[in-house]
């Protein structure tokens, strides 16, 4: 993989020249020869004898500096704090300075999560060389992106195995190197507590099970209050020690932020924005809006945004509008090969939409067009790997009349978003944030089918607590939005969808479902028109709303909308990044 | 030109007795090879800050120490220990070391002993800024008389 060394600055063609270097001391002659130093190493430097205007600069210029240098001692702030602040807020290197090199301060610096520790008098030929530790940094996200794929393909590996006789798993091939490289990462995954004298303490593996629950802790605590020992309380893991913590909430963060990079990069692409939904419903609509709303500040503010999404992506308003209805059944099973095909109900068959990808699982639900039910209309599911479809029997009004006797009648529970909440690795956040959403959009998230998730889904304990927690109150009808972004046939989608054939709103009316939001998972949000109130699809399309979604799932989509996967990367990452 | 040589030889000699008796050490070199035409006078700027400081940290710890009412020796270690990263820094070795005896010192309270300290590193502190001062003297002579600074090997 190329490891990208490509650091915010322009001049990155020059590394390590031009390294962008904080230098923080209060000795004003140290701080002169340093930046001296460090000029004649070609670097940039910033100079601040205060602990507080370092950090103020930092956070003024998030990406504005490489590595930051400080003394120990400083009048303002302990130089142990200013570094586990850096650590927790901006991820960048650390190395500490001091005229002391007693091994206890030392290793209270490499406890804190200092990548070195310089002695005074420092020559200059010490200084050359810290670039290697932002190079380090940067070899390591890329490691542990990687072997965060490596960890989905072998959950994905493990759970769609039974489903499919061929699995088309991205990572498929990954995934011993994605493991074997996850083992030598393991390697930063915890601080060296290098106490020379005592045994040496076990390397920490971010397992789906931990990190589920440090998500749920970072949740509850609130993303701007986080702190390890607040995490490490709340996650109540006697074994893990508060380095280990704050190592792995560094990581957390900048996962987030890249995230949110790309979800910025994702929204500009995917502007599919829905125009008010014919349907009138405010309610279902506004909440949905709402959540979605939510999602997006929550995103922006690097909070656990994906969990919202995801269970935003549970809600679906579903309006029982006449054309209004957006709904994208999932047609027939196309072939055992991990299609999606999207059936639209009323039309033939032939209408449908064939959204193919290569699914290794079937935790892709397909699309729940719940609006496009209507008593004669047939939702079918087809997924490869999901034979059936369970509704939920409130469900009732929604015919689920299999067009292509394909699709078991109601009494299915419809969760396709469980689907796809199903494999996922960690959905930690789902739980709260689940409960947020729904609070703010009026919807539960309906539960998987829990028989489907048993069957097809061998799911880490993880998954089904998420499952549990996105445990929706049966009178609330929780479609999961997928896109009927058929590549093959988008234009078809829309027609379709706006057919008033398509299931009438009296079918919802018992649930209380205003629009059916179909969303592809991938990312194409056909929220066709009426569907949902001002829900924008953007939301969708970044898939880390479906944390469930392995990257590799769709690993060769035959979407046109191509850049529906990337997001779905991010979920990947994110499950590799803290396993 | 022979004005300029007997300059630079006296320069050296400086320069040598100085690392010779241990006033400055190799970090001062160091510090002289960061010289350049960027920065002409960086040496000297270096250690007029170096000067600066340390005269604020001594008088510092002067005031702490006779205090009547009670010693607050934690002050006073804090300022040894500033002189002492200082010092590191232009690598007044003997004004250093003077300041690792004095904290001890204070780390045992010893009034007594940390008065003795610190006229010992008052002593070396102000045998240091003497000599460093000739040694810029002796720079600007041999400058103003057209020669060039001679370069410890």
């Amino acid at each position: 993989m190329v490891v990208e060394t490509g650091f915010s600055s322009p001049r990155t063609d020059a590394f390590p020249a031009g390294l962008r270097v904080l230098v923080v001391d209060d000795d004003s002659t140290w701080l002169k020869i340093l930046e001296k130093m460090l000029k004649k190493c070609f670097y940039e430097v910033t100079t601040c004898c205060l602990a507080r205007e370092a950090l103020n600069l930092l956070r003024e210029r998030k990406n504005g500096y490489d590595i930051v240098i400080s003394d120990v001692n400083m009048p303002d702030m302990d130089g142990f704090k200013l570094l586990e602040h850096v650590g927790l807020e901006m991820d960048l290197p650390v190395i500490m300075m001091s005229v002391d090199g007693e091994t206890r301060r030392v290793m209270k610096g490499v406890q804190h999560g200092a990548c070195d520790y310089l002695l005074k008098p420092i020559r200059m030929k010490e200084l050359r060389n810290i670039w290697q530790h932002v190079f380090r940094k940067k070899i390591h996200e890329v490691r542990d992106i990687e072997s965060l794929e490596g960890i989905e393909s072998i959950h994905i590996t493990r759970s769609g195995s039974e489903l499919f006789d061929d699995g088309h798993f991205l990572g498929g091939e990954d995934t011993t190197s994605g493991r074997k490289r996850k083992d030598g990462d393991n390697k930063h995954d915890d601080k060296d507590l290098g106490d020379p004298s005592s045994t040496k303490k076990a390397r920490v593996v971010w397992t789906v099970d931990l990190h589920q629950k440090f998500v749920k802790a970072v949740n509850q605590i609130g993303f701007d209050k986080v702190g390890p020992k607040k995490i490490l309380d709340l996650m109540n893991v006697p074994w893990l020690t508060r380095e280990n913590v704050a190592s792995h909430l560094q990581k957390y963060r900048l996962y987030l932020s890249r995230l949110q990079k790309e979800r910025d990069i994702k929204n500009s692409f995917i502007g599919i924005k829905h125009s008010d939904p014919s349907s009138k419903d405010s309610n279902s609509g506004a909440g949905l809006h709402n959540s979605m709303n939510v999602i997006q500040d929550n995103v922006s503010n690097g909070s656990f945004s994906f969990s919202v999404n995801n269970s935003c992506v549970l809600n679906v308003d579903l309006k029982g509008h006449e054309g209004d209805v957006k709904g994208i059944s999932s047609g027939p099973m196309a072939e055992s090969k991990g299609t999606f095909s999207i059936d639209i109900p009323d039309p033939p068959r032939a209408k449908s939409l064939q959204i193919s990808f290569d699914h290794s699982l079937g935790s892709v639900d397909s699309v729940v067009n719940l609006a496009s039910f209507s008593s004669t209309d047939t939702v079918q599911y087809s997924w490869n790997e999901i034979p059936e479809i369970q509704f939920k029997q409130e469900y009732e009004p929604l015919q689920l009349e299999n067009r292509t006797n394909q699709l078991p009648q109601p009494g299915l529970q419809h969760n396709l978003l469980t689907k796809y909440l199903q494999p996922t690795v960690s959905v930690s956040p789902g739980p709260s944030v689940t409960e947020k959403t729904a609070t703010s959009s009026g919807f539960e998230v309906k539960p998987m089918c829990d028989k489907y998730r048993n069957n097809h889904i061998k799911l880490s304990s993880p998954t089904e607590a998420v499952g549990e927690s996105h445990t929706l109150n049966d009178q609330v009808f929780e479609p999961i939005c997928t896109t009927t972004s058929s590549m093959k046939s988008q234009d078809i989608i829309p027609n379709h969808l706006t057919e008033s054939e398509l299931s009438p709103r009296n079918l919802y009316d018992g649930v209380g479902v205003e629009n059916l939001q179909l969303c592809w998972l991938q990312g194409d949000c056909y929220a066709m028109d009426s569907g949902l109130q001002g829900f924008d699809c953007t939301e969708y399309n970044n898939p880390t709303m479906i944390p469930e979604m392995p990257v590799h799932l769709y690993d060769a989509p035959r979407f046109d909308h191509e850049h529906l996967f990337d997001p779905m990367e991010y979920y990947v990452i994110d499950q590799g990044l803290f396993a | 030109m022979d004005i300029v040589n007997q300059l630079q030889r006296q320069f050296i000699d400086h320069s040598t007795s100085l690392h010779r008796e241990g006033i400055v050490d190799d970090q001062f070199t160091e510090l002289q090879k960061l010289q350049d035409e960027n920065s002409p006078d960086f040496v000297v700027e270096v250690v007029s800050l170096f000067f600066e400081d340390s005269e604020k940290l001594l008088n510092n710890m002067a005031r702490a120490l006779e205090q009547a009412q009670g010693v607050d020796f934690k002050q006073v270690d804090a300022s040894v220990h500033q002189l002492k990263g200082s010092s590191s820094s232009i690598g007044a070795m003997r004004v250093k070391n003077a300041c690792i005896a004095f904290r001890s010192f204070c780390e045992a309270q010893n009034r007594e002993g940390c008065l003795r300290c610190l006229q010992k590193v008052t002593h070396e502190y102000s045998l240091l800024k003497n000599k460093l001062q000739s040694l810029f003297r002796l720079e600007q002579q041999i400058l103003a008389a057209g020669g060039s600074i001679p370069v410890a090997k």
